[in-house]
C-alpha cells in the first residue's frame, strides 16, 4: 500500500508539473472501440505497431456502445479520461455538434496518400464531419440459411418481404434507420425517390404499412451479435446484421449462411478525439491518429475484418486474411460485385428525422 | 411403515388424476413444439387412458411399468434420436410410477389417517408448487453448464451435443477464459479489487456494528439507516453519484476509487449479519474481561472478536461476492484499466455472444456455491457453539 501511495504522489506530482513539458506526449493512452472482433482488428493493424513504435501503454476500452452518453459525463464532471474514441459517423455528428469532440483538419494532421494526394482527397465524401476521421465502411446487410431457404436463395432485398417465398423468422434491427427504406423500396418506391417519400407523413406510414405485413414474423434485433447467434440456431431464415459479423459467421465459423448484398446500406465508422484534453494527451492522439489512419494501415486492418478501408488509396493494397488466408477483396462491401445496389446512410435525413420517426416507429412495434 | 390401511382406487379416480398430470406435462411439451393446447389435449388423454387400464393391471405392476418404460423410451427414439429417447424413458419410469402409487392409493399410506381429501390434495399440491418453484430458479443456471462445453461459438446446442457425440463438446471455451488477455486482465483485476474491498467492509462494517449495538450511542437508527442505504437505494443512483463525486475529487477511474465504492456497498451485508451475531451475544463477558484486567482492545479481540467470528466472515463473504458479481457501479466508477469480470461479461455479451461468457459464468457458479456452502457450514458452527441447536 505504502509502495502505491508513493507511485500515486508520483503520478500526481508528474501531472501538476509546470506546462514546460507540454509539446511532450503522454505515455498512457486509452482507446474506446466496439469491442470483438473489431476492437481485435484495431489492435492487430493499428495499436500494437504503434505501441512497439512509441513506446506508449494502449489501454483499450469497449465502451462505444454508450460514447455519446459517456463523453456528455465526462465533459460535465470534468474528467475526461478518454483520448481516441472510435464512433460511428452519426455519433461523431452529435459529439461535434455538441462541442464534445474536437474539430481535425485532415490535411493538417493526417498523412497523405504515398502517391502525394492529400489527406482531405483521399478521404474525399467520406469526410462527413469536421471532427471525424473516416476509418471503415461497413455496410449493414442481410444474411440467409441456405440449409433452410429452398432451391431459389434469396437475391433481392424484396425477398426478405415475402413471406410466401421465404416462410419463416427474420431478424431486423430494432430501429427504423434502414428498414424504412427497405419497406418503401419494396413497396414500389423507386430508390431515388426514397427520401423524399419518407420526409412525408404518407410516406411513413406507407413504410410501416409494408413493415406490418411482416412484423408476425420478426425478430428484432438490438446488438451485432444477434442476428448471427439467430441465424447460427436456425432460429431466423434471414436476418440483417453488418457485414463483417456475417464474414465470421460464414468464413470462420463455417455456419450454412450467405450473404444477400442487394441494398445493403453502407455507414462509416472512423475516430473522433475528445475536446477538453490536456496538450500532452492531444499531441499523443493526433500522433495516433496519424499512425492509425495512413494508407497502408487501413489496408491492413481488412487483413483481420471484413470491413473497406475508408481511403481510396488503401483499396488496391487489401491482402489476405491473416489466418485464413482468403482474399479479402470479394469480402468488402465495396467490391463492385458486392455494391451493384447500395445505399448510404443519409446522414443528413435522419439527423432531422431520426426523433419524430423513431417514435412513430416505437408506437408501432409496441401496437 | 404405512400409517393409514388403503385399497385400491377405481379407474375413474385414476385416470382422471393422471389426465391431470398429463396435462400438465402435455402443455409444456406442446408450448416447445409450438401449439400448448394440441400437447395438452394429447398429454390428458393419453396418461388419462392409461390411468383407466392400468388401474386394471395391479397384479402386474412391476411388468407393465418396465414396458411403460420401454415402449416410451422407443416411441421418443423414433420421434427425436438418443436424446428423446433418455427423455423418453425417464417420462415412462414416471408415468408408471405414478399412476400405480394412485391406483393403489400408496399416497395415503404414509399420511395420518384422518386427513380430509383436500388436505391430501394439498399435502402434495404444496410440495409440487415449491419443486416447480425450485426447478424454475434453477433451470436458468442448469442450462448454462452443458453449454458452455459446446464446440461451436453459438449459444446452440448442435446436434452433436443432442447425439451425446464426443465431438460436439469441447474445453475450448475454458481454454479461451484461461488464455485470452482480456479475460485474464479482468480476472485479475477482480482479484485484485474483490479481497480489498471485502477487508475494508469488514473492518468498517464490524465496528458500525458494534457501535451501533452499544445502547448510549445516539441516533443510532439514523445513522443504520444511512449505512444501510447503499443496499436499498437503486445501484444505477448510488453509481451515477459516485461517479460524479469521484471524478471531482480524482478517484474516478482509480483501483483506489473502484475499492471504495464497492466496499461502500459491501457494508450494509457486513453490518446486518454481524448486528445479528451481536444480539446473542452476552456483554457480561466484556464485563467480566474488564473485570479481570483486560484493556477494551484485549477483551474486544481475545474475547468479542471470537464469538461473533461467524458473523463476520459471513458479512465479509457476502461482501465478497457483492464486488465480484458488480457491474453497473464499475462501469460508471472504474476506467478500462479496472475492467472486471462481470464488466468483461457485460461486453461480451453485447457485442459478441461467446461461450466464453458461459464458461467463466460455470466458474463463477462453482465459487459462488463454494462460498455459500462456507457461509452455511459456519452458522450451523455457531448455532452449535452457542448451544442453539442439539447437533
Amino acid at each position: 500500500m505504502k509502495l502505491r501511495n508513493l507511485t500515486a504522489l508520483a503520478a500526481t506530482t508528474a501531472l501538476c508539473a509546470p506546462m514546460a513539458f507540454a509539446a511532450d506526449m503522454a505515455d498512457e493512452m486509452t482507446i474506446v472501440s466496439w469491442g470483438g472482433a473489431y476492437s481485435n482488428s484495431q489492435i492487430k493493424a493499428y495499436s500494437e505497431p504503434y505501441a512497439e513504435k512509441t513506446g506508449v501503454t494502449i489501454i483499450n476500452d469497449e465502451s462505444s456502445a454508450e460514447a455519446v452518453a459517456k463523453l456528455r459525463a465526462m465533459n460535465e464532471a470534468g474528467n475526461v479520461t478518454w483520448d481516441v474514441v472510435d464512433v460511428v459517423a452519426a455519433d461523431a455528428m452529435r459529439l461535434c455538434d455538441e462541442g464534445l469532440a474536437m474539430e481535425i483538419d485532415p490535411d493538417e494532421h493526417l498523412a497523405a496518400a504515398p502517391d502525394g494526394t492529400s489527406a482531405e482527397d483521399d478521404f474525399g465524401d467520406l469526410l462527413v464531419s469536421d471532427c471525424f476521421i473516416p476509418q471503415i465502411v461497413y455496410s449493414t446487410t442481410f444474411g440467409y440459411r441456405t440449409d433452410l431457404v429452398g432451391d431459389t436463395p434469396p437475391s433481392k432485398i424484396c425477398d426478405v418481404f415475402d413471406l410466401e417465398a421465404y416462410p419463416g423468422k427474420r431478424a431486423l434491427e430494432k430501429r427504423p434507420i434502414n428498414n424504412m427504406e427497405w419497406a418503401l423500396l419494396c413497396d414500389g418506391v423507386a430508390k431515388d425517390d426514397v427520401y423524399d417519400v419518407l420526409e412525408t407523413e404518407e410516406g411513413q406510414e406507407q413504410a410501416l404499412a409494408k413493415l406490418d405485413t411482416i412484423k408476425d414474423s420478426v425478430i428484432w434485433w438490438s446488438a451485432g451479435a444477434d442476428t448471427p447467434q439467430l441465424l447460427a440456431d436456425g432460429e431466423v431464415v434471414m436476418g440483417s446484421t453488418y457485414n463483417g459479423r456475417l464474414f465470421s459467421v460464414i468464413e470462420e465459423q463455417d455456419q450454412p449462411v450467405a450473404m444477400l448484398w442487394d441494398a445493403q446500406v453502407f455507414d462509416l465508422d472512423g475516430w473522433i478525439i475528445p475536446a477538453g484534453l490536456s496538450d500532452e494527451r492531444k499531441a499523443r492522439a493526433l500522433d495516433y491518429i496519424y499512425f492509425a489512419t495512413d494508407t497502408q494501415r487501413l489496408a491492413d486492418q481488412a487483413k483481420y475484418i471484413s470491413y473497406g478501408p475508408a481511403r481510396a488509396s488503401s483499396a488496391p493494397l487489401v491482402g489476405k486474411h491473416a489466418e485464413l488466408g482468403i482474399d479479402m477483396a470479394p469480402h468488402m462491401p465495396t467490391d463492385p460485385n458486392n455494391a451493384q445496389n447500395t445505399f448510404l446512410y443519409n446522414y443528413e435525413f435522419w439527423a432531422d428525422y431520426r426523433d419524430d420517426i423513431d417514435a412513430k416507429f416505437q408506437a408501432w412495434l409496441a401496437k | 411403515m404405512a400409517l393409514t390401511p388403503v385399497q385400491n382406487q377405481t379407474p375413474a379416480f385414476t385416470a382422471s388424476v393422471s389426465a391431470c398430470a398429463g396435462a400438465l406435462f402435455g402443455l409444456f411439451v406442446g408450448t416447445a413444439q409450438g401449439s400448448g393446447l394440441l400437447g395438452l389435449l394429447i398429454g390428458a388423454v393419453l396418461l388419462g387412458a392409461m390411468g383407466f387400464v392400468f388401474t386394471g393391471l395391479i397384479a402386474q405392476a412391476k411388468p407393465v411399468r418396465w414396458a411403460t418404460v420401454v415402449v416410451f423410451a422407443l416411441v421418443g427414439l423414433v420421434v427425436g434420436g438418443l436424446p428423446a429417447l433418455v427423455l423418453g424413458a425417464l417420462f415412462g419410469l414416471f408415468a408408471g410410477w405414478f399412476i400405480f402409487w394412485l391406483a393403489t392409493s400408496s399416497y395415503r399410506k404414509h399420511l395420518v389417517p384422518y386427513l380430509t381429501p383436500g388436505q391430501v390434495l394439498w399435502h402434495y399440491g404444496f410440495r409440487v408448487i415449491c419443486g416447480a418453484i425450485f426447478v424454475f430458479l434453477i433451470t436458468p443456471i442448469l442450462v448454462v453448464m452443458p453449454l458452455s462445453f459446446n464446440a461451436e461459438d453459438f449459444f446452440t446446442f448442435t446436434p452433436e451435443m443432442l447425439r451425446f457425440d464426443p465431438a460436439g463438446y469441447s474445453l475450448k471455451h475454458y481454454r479461451d477464459f484461461l488464455t485470452n488477455e482480456g479475460w485474464q486482465q479482468a480476472l485479475w483485476n477482480s482479484l485484485r479489487i474483490a479481497p480489498m474491498a471485502t477487508i475494508l467492509s469488514v473492518g468498517f462494517g464490524t465496528l458500525a456494528a458494534i457501535g451501533l449495538s452499544q445502547p448510549h450511542v445516539p441516533f443510532r437508527r439514523a445513522i443504520m439507516a444511512v449505512l444501510i442505504s447503499p443496499m436499498i437505494v437503486p445501484l444505477i443512483i448510488s453509481a451515477a453519484g459516485m461517479y460524479f463525486f469521484y471524478s471531482r475529487i480524482g478517484l474516478q477511474g482509480t483501483y483506489l476509487g473502484v475499492v471504495l465504492a464497492h466496499a461502500a456497498l459491501g457494508i450494509p451485508f457486513v453490518i446486518i449479519t454481524v448486528t445479528a451475531t451481536l444480539v446473542g451475544f452476552d456483554h457480561s463477558l466484556t464485563r467480566a474481561a474488564a473485570n479481570m484486567g483486560a484493556g477494551p482492545i484485549t477483551t474486544f479481540f481475545r474475547v468479542q472478536m471470537p464469538l461473533i467470528l461467524p458473523g463476520v466472515i459471513s458479512g465479509g463473504l457476502f461482501a465478497f461476492i457483492t464486488s465480484f458479481d458488480e457491474v453497473v457501479v464499475v462501469l460508471f466508477v472504474g476506467s478500462a484499466g479496472q475492467k472486471t469480470l462481470p464488466w468483461q461479461m457485460f461486453i461480451g455479451l453485447r457485442e459478441q455472444i461467446s461461450p466464453t461468457i458461459l464458461a467463466v459464468a460455470t466458474i463463477l457458479v462453482g465459487i459462488s456455491i463454494c462460498l455459500l456452502t462456507t457461509v452455511e457450514l459456519l452458522r450451523r458452527r455457531s448455532e452449535r457453539l452457542r448451544g442453539m441447536s442439539p447437533s
